[in-house]
Parts: structure tokens; C-alpha cells; sequence
């Protein structure tokens, strides 16, 4: 289990190799992108920010309990922080597992908790040259 | 006793900083220091219930504080 809030490009297929093993028959990889629109605006890159030592806990809490409610160890979720491009992966999630059921459900399960829960934002930048908070009009999601 | 108000994202935007520190007696709450917050200029952006967070462990408003405590005022967020 690793978890991570990085700066950098995330290397999605190196995620997918740490777990990878012999006893895993299925590996899951999910990779959440920079979306070019979104409510119908026409975006140009997100800049992230955390509250970084809290993220950082909660992601490795969602982790651990995924990794006990599925029984596997080999789950490794990086978020990156900082302006990201149109395409760029925001977050990479990779699940292995002896079958493909709870490497698929662990994956979903971990990346609806951590857009619950995890507290990092987006600002979104849009080609009109405004920028805005993503969900700071919404109400308190827990 | 003194408790440092962590914000972030919107939240710091609305009130032009990204932390602050208030003076409250002892035995107050989460919900105290927010109210005193609510004091500055640009609060009335914030939400009626916004998250809170004490020590880096979402907490509810009647969480007591103690003296050193970091409370965040956390923004819906927005990860993924």
C-alpha cells in the first residue's frame, strides 16, 4: 500500500507495476484526467491545492480501509497538486488483486471516497481568462 | 487560550487569508472559533454549516478545543 500528493507528472504505468504480482490475477488502473469542459464552460488547466498533511491522511486512511475490506495490500493511489494541462492525470488509482470483482470495487470505492472526503481543490481556469473554485457554491458534503 | 483557523481554497479567498488566530476561553468549541470568524470582513461568503476540521480530523462544531488546536474551515472539495 503506498499513497502519495505529488508535483509531478504521475507515471501511471510504473502505479500499475507495483502491484503486480503472481498471485494477483487482475490489476485495475484508473486514471482521472483534466476535462477540457465542464458545466459547459470551456476549460484550460486546474490548479490543485490541499490542505496537504490532512489530505495526506485521509488518502492513506481510504487506502487502509479499502485494503482490509478487500483483503489486498497492493493498492497505490497518487493525486498530483499544482496547474495541470488538458489531459494531464490528476489522479492515478491502481488495484491489484487475486480476482478482478474486488479490484474493480476497491478502485471505485476509493476514488468516491477520496472526492467525498479528501480536502483538495480545484480552481479551474477558463479560456475566457476567469478562473473559479469547482463546487464552492455547493453545500457541505458530509 | 489561542487557536490557530486554518482556510483554504474559496474560503481563503473570501476572507484574504489563508490563516488567522483566535483568542477563546477555555472550553471553547469548534463552533465558538467559527463564530468569531464569522466576525471578519468577507465571512458572510462562507456557508451557514461549513466542514470543520480539528488537528487535521473532521469534527463537529461542539468538538471543545484545546490550547495549540488547529482548526480548518474546509471548502466542499473538490478532489479526483
Amino acid at each position: 500500500m503506498r499513497t502519495a500528493l505529488v508535483r509531478h507528472a504521475i507515471d501511471s504505468a510504473s502505479l500499475l507495476a507495483e502491484v503486480t504480482r503472481p498471485a494477483n490475477g487482475a490489476a485495475v488502473l484508473f486514471v482521472g484526467t483534466v476535462r477540457e469542459m465542464n458545466d459547459g464552460r470551456a476549460v484550460t488547466g486546474i490548479e490543485y491545492t490541499a490542505y496537504e498533511s490532512m489530505a495526506a491522511r485521509e488518502l492513506d486512511a481510504i487506502v487502509r480501509d479499502a485494503a482490509a475490506a478487500h483483503d489486498t495490500d497492493d493498492i497505490v493511489v497518487e493525486h498530483r497538486l499544482g496547474t495541470l494541462d488538458l489531459t494531464d492525470a490528476s489522479v492515478v488509482i491502481a488495484v491489484g488483486h487475486a480476482r478482478r470483482a474486488p479490484a474493480y470495487e476497491a478502485s471505485r470505492w476509493i476514488i468516491e471516497e477520496l472526492k467525498r472526503r479528501v480536502p483538495i481543490w480545484k480552481l479551474e481556469h477558463y479560456t475566457d481568462g476567469t478562473r473559479e473554485w469547482v463546487n464552492a457554491g455547493t453545500g457541505a458534503p458530509r | 487560550m489561542d487557536v490557530t483557523v486554518l482556510l483554504f481554497a474559496s474560503y481563503a479567498d473570501a476572507l484574504g487569508c489563508s490563516s488567522t488566530t483566535v483568542r477563546l476561553p477555555a472550553g471553547a468549541t469548534a463552533g465558538d472559533a467559527l463564530s468569531l470568524i464569522r466576525g471578519m470582513p468577507g465571512a458572510e461568503r462562507l456557508p451557514t454549516a461549513p466542514l470543520l476540521a480539528v488537528n487535521e480530523q473532521y469534527a463537529r462544531p461542539a468538538q471543545p478545543l484545546s490550547p495549540g488546536d488547529k482548526l480548518a474551515v474546509i471548502p466542499p472539495v473538490a478532489g479526483g
